[in-house]
C-alpha cells in the first residue's frame, strides 16, 4: 500500500516540477528569441540605412551635368564624367584579366588538380579574399607604378583584377562542383575530348553560376577605392583609352570631393555615391534574384 | 514495335552497306585484371563477346560487373588510381595499346549509363547531335538526318518529333534513357555498353528498353550489365556470371549461351545464383 503511494508521489512531483520548468523555459525561450530577432534587425539595418541615407542626400545632387561633364578646369562645378568613364574602362579591363583567369583556375581545381593542390589553391584564394585591399594596391604599385615613375590606369586595372580573381575562382569552382559527374561521363563516353567536355558540357552547365560570380566580382571592383589610390591615382581630366596615364574612378571621386571644404563639391560626391550605389545594387540584386531560383542539376 | 527505316534512300543505302560489311564489333578479353590503387576489383577475366548479339553480365553487388564494363571502352581509367592488366581486343586491336586514342575508341564503343543523363542545357535535338558536334565530325547538313535516324532507332522519334526543341530533361525517365541511347547511336558506334540501363525505370519503361535492345542487336554488339536475372534471360544471347572471391575481387565464374546458363550451368555457384539461393 505504502509502496503504491511511494510510486505515485514522485510521479506527481515530477509532473509538477516539469510544469514549473516549463514556465521558466517559456520565459527563456521568448527572451532568446527576442534577442536573436533584435540581432537580425541590427544586421540588416546598416543596409537599409545606407540606402536611405545615400538616396536622401544623393538624389537631389544627381543631375545631367554630373554624368555628361568632367570637372571644370578652374574653380568648382562641372560633373563626374572623368570618374564614370574611368570606372567603366578600368573595371572592364580588370574583368578581362580576372574572369578568364578565375574561370580557368577553377577548371584546373575542379577537373584536373589533385586533392592536395586543389585544397592549397582554394585556401590561398580564400585568404586572398580577406587581404586588405590597400595591400593589393601597394603590391601592384611596386611593380607597375614604381618602375615607370608614373601612376597609370593599367596598374589600377591590374589591382582590381587581383581583387576579382579569387571571387571569380571560388564562385566558379563552387558551381562546377554542382555539375553532376554523370554529365562528364556522358560526354566522355561519346568520344568527346576532355577539353571539349569541360568547355561545352561542364562550363556550359554551370554558366549561370559563373556569370553570377563574375558579375558580383565586377560590382565589387567598381566599389574599390584603396587599390586605386596607389595605382590609377585619380584624375580631374577625362581620360579615354590612355591606360599609361592616371585615371579617375567613382570611389576616388567621392573621396576627393567629399573631403573638400566646399558644398558644391560635397554635393557632387553625394550624387556620385548615389550613382555608384544604384549601379552596384542593380547588379547585385538582379544577379542574385536570377540565380536564386535556379540551381544546376 | 518496328523501327521505320524506309523513306530516306541515303539511309537505305547505308543499311545495305552495313549489311555487306564484314562482321565488326567482336571483343576478346584476355586475362583482364582491374585495379583501383592497390585494390584489385576484377581478377583475370577471359571472354569472347560475339558481334551483333547481346551479352549480359550478371552477378551479385560489388562483383566488378560495372568496373569490367567500363574497362571495355577505357572509362575505367578515368577513376583515380585506376590500373589495367591483360588485354581487350576489339576486332584484333588491343584497345589498351599505347597507339590507341581512348577518345577515338569511345566513339566506336558507346555507353549508356544507369541513370539517364541527358545534357540539361541542351534540347532533345541538341542532345542527340551532341556527339557529332562536340567531336566535330559531321558537316552541318547531315546533322538533321542523323538525329532523326538515331531517334527512330531508339524508338523515340514518334514521341518527340514535334518537340525537338524542348529540353531533354523535360522527358520522362524512360524517354530520357531512350534519348541517351539515341545520343549514343548518333556517333555510329559498333559496340554499345549498357550499365543497368533500366534499373532506374518503371516496368513499362523497362519493357520498352528491352524491346529496343532486341532491335539494336541486329546492328550492334551489346554488352549489358544487369542485376535483374529475368532481364538477362529475356534480352541476352550470352550470359556471363561474375562473383566475388575471398579477396573481394570479382571474377568470371562461367560464360555461355543464356539458355544454358539459366537452365543447365556447369558451375554449382552459377546454379545457386540463377536459382536465387544466394546473391
Amino acid at each position: 500500500m505504502s509502496a503504491t503511494g511511494a510510486t505515485v508521489r514522485p510521479a506527481a512531483a515530477s509532473r509538477l516540477g516539469r510544469a514549473a520548468l516549463g514556465r521558466r523555459r517559456d520565459v527563456n525561450d521568448r527572451a532568446m528569441r527576442g534577442l536573436a530577432f533584435a540581432a537580425a534587425i541590427v544586421c540588416v539595418t546598416p543596409l537599409a540605412a545606407v540606402i536611405a541615407f545615400v538616396t536622401i542626400n544623393g538624389i537631389g545632387a544627381f543631375n545631367l551635368d554630373l554624368i555628361t561633364k568632367g570637372p571644370k578646369a578652374l574653380g568648382v562645378g562641372g560633373g563626374a564624367l572623368n570618374a564614370i568613364l574611368g570606372t567603366f574602362q578600368m573595371v572592364p579591363l580588370a574583368s578581362l584579366i580576372a574572369i578568364p583567369t578565375g574561370i580557368l583556375g577553377a577548371v584546373y581545381i575542379g577537373e584536373f588538380a589533385g586533392r592536395r593542390s586543389a585544397r592549397l589553391i582554394r585556401f590561398s584564394a580564400d585568404v586572398m579574399v580577406g587581404v586588405p585591399s590597400i595591400l593589393v594596391g601597394i603590391f601592384v604599385f611596386t611593380f607597375l607604378v614604381l618602375p615607370f615613375k608614373q601612376y597609370n590606369a593599367f596598374a589600377g586595372s591590374v589591382a582590381l583584377a587581383v581583387i576579382m580573381i579569387p571571387i571569380v575562382l571560388r564562385t566558379t569552382e563552387e558551381t562546377l562542383r554542382l555539375v553532376p559527374g554523370a554529365l562528364r561521363e556522358a560526354a566522355l563516353a561519346l568520344g568527346v575530348p576532355v577539353w571539349r567536355t569541360v568547355l561545352s558540357v561542364v562550363l556550359r552547365t554551370g554558366l549561370a553560376g559563373i556569370l553570377t560570380g563574375s558579375m558580383l566580382a565586377f560590382a565589387r571592383a567598381m566599389g574599390e577605392s584603396a587599390p586605386l589610390l596607389f595605382t590609377a591615382l585619380g584624375s580631374r581630366l577625362v581620360n579615354v583609352g590612355n591606360f599609361a596615364q592616371p585615371m579617375d574612378a567613382l570611389p576616388l571621386f567621392i573621396y576627393r570631393n567629399a573631403t573638400q571644404p566646399n558644398t558644391t563639391l560635397n554635393q557632387q560626391a553625394w550624387g556620385v555615391a548615389f550613382l555608384l550605389m544604384v549601379v552596384v545594387l542593380v547588379i547585385n540584386v538582379s544577379v542574385r534574384a536570377r540565380s536564386a531560383g535556379r540551381r544546376v542539376g | 514495335m518496328t523501327v521505320a527505316m524506309a523513306p530516306r534512300p541515303a539511309i537505305a543505302e547505308a543499311e545495305v552497306e552495313l549489311a555487306l560489311a564484314p562482321e565488326t564489333g567482336r571483343i576478346e578479353v584476355r586475362d583482364l585484371s582491374l585495379y583501383y590503387g592497390a585494390f584489385r576489383a576484377v581478377r583475370e577475366v577471359t571472354m569472347t563477346i560475339r558481334p551483333r548479339s547481346v551479352t549480359a553480365i550478371i552477378g551479385p553487388s560489388g562483383c566488378g560487373k560495372t568496373t569490367f564494363l567500363r574497362s571495355l571502352n577505357r572509362m575505367h581509367e578515368l577513376a583515380l588510381g585506376a590500373r589495367v592488366e591483360g588485354s581487350v581486343d576489339l576486332d584484333g586491336v588491343d584497345v589498351y595499346d599505347p597507339e590507341v586514342d581512348p577518345v577515338q575508341l569511345r566513339r566506336v564503343i558507346g555507353m549508356v549509363f544507369q541513370r539517364p543523363n541527358p545534357f540539361p542545357t541542351m534540347s532533345i535535338f541538341d542532345n542527340v547531335a551532341a556527339g557529332l558536334r562536340l567531336t566535330g565530325r559531321l558537316p552541318k547538313g547531315h546533322v538533321q538526318e542523323v538525329v532523326e535516324r538515331s531517334l527512330r532507332r531508339a524508338a523515340l522519334w514518334d514521341e518527340v518529333k514535334d518537340k525537338l526543341r524542348a529540353n531533354g530533361t523535360s522527358l520522362s525517365g524512360g524517354q530520357q534513357q531512350r534519348l541517351c541511347i539515341a545520343r549514343a547511336l548518333a556517333v555510329d558506334p559498333e559496340v554499345i555498353l549498357m550499365d543497368e540501363p533500366a534499373s532506374a525505370l518503371d516496368p513499362i519503361a523497362t519493357l520498352r528498353i528491352e524491346e529496343l535492345i532486341a532491335e539494336l542487336r541486329e546492328t550492334f554488339t551489346i554488352v549489358i550489365v544487369t542485376h535483374n536475372m529475368q532481364q538477362a534471360s529475356r534480352v541476352s544471347d550470352q550470359t556471363a556470371f561474375f562473383t566475388m572471391g575471398a579477396d573481394r575481387a570479382g571474377y568470371l565464374v562461367e560464360m555461355g549461351d543464356t539458355v544454358k546458363i539459366f537452365t543447365n550451368p556447369t558451375q554449382s555457384l552459377t546454379e545457386d545464383y540463377v536459382s536465387g539461393r544466394f546473391g
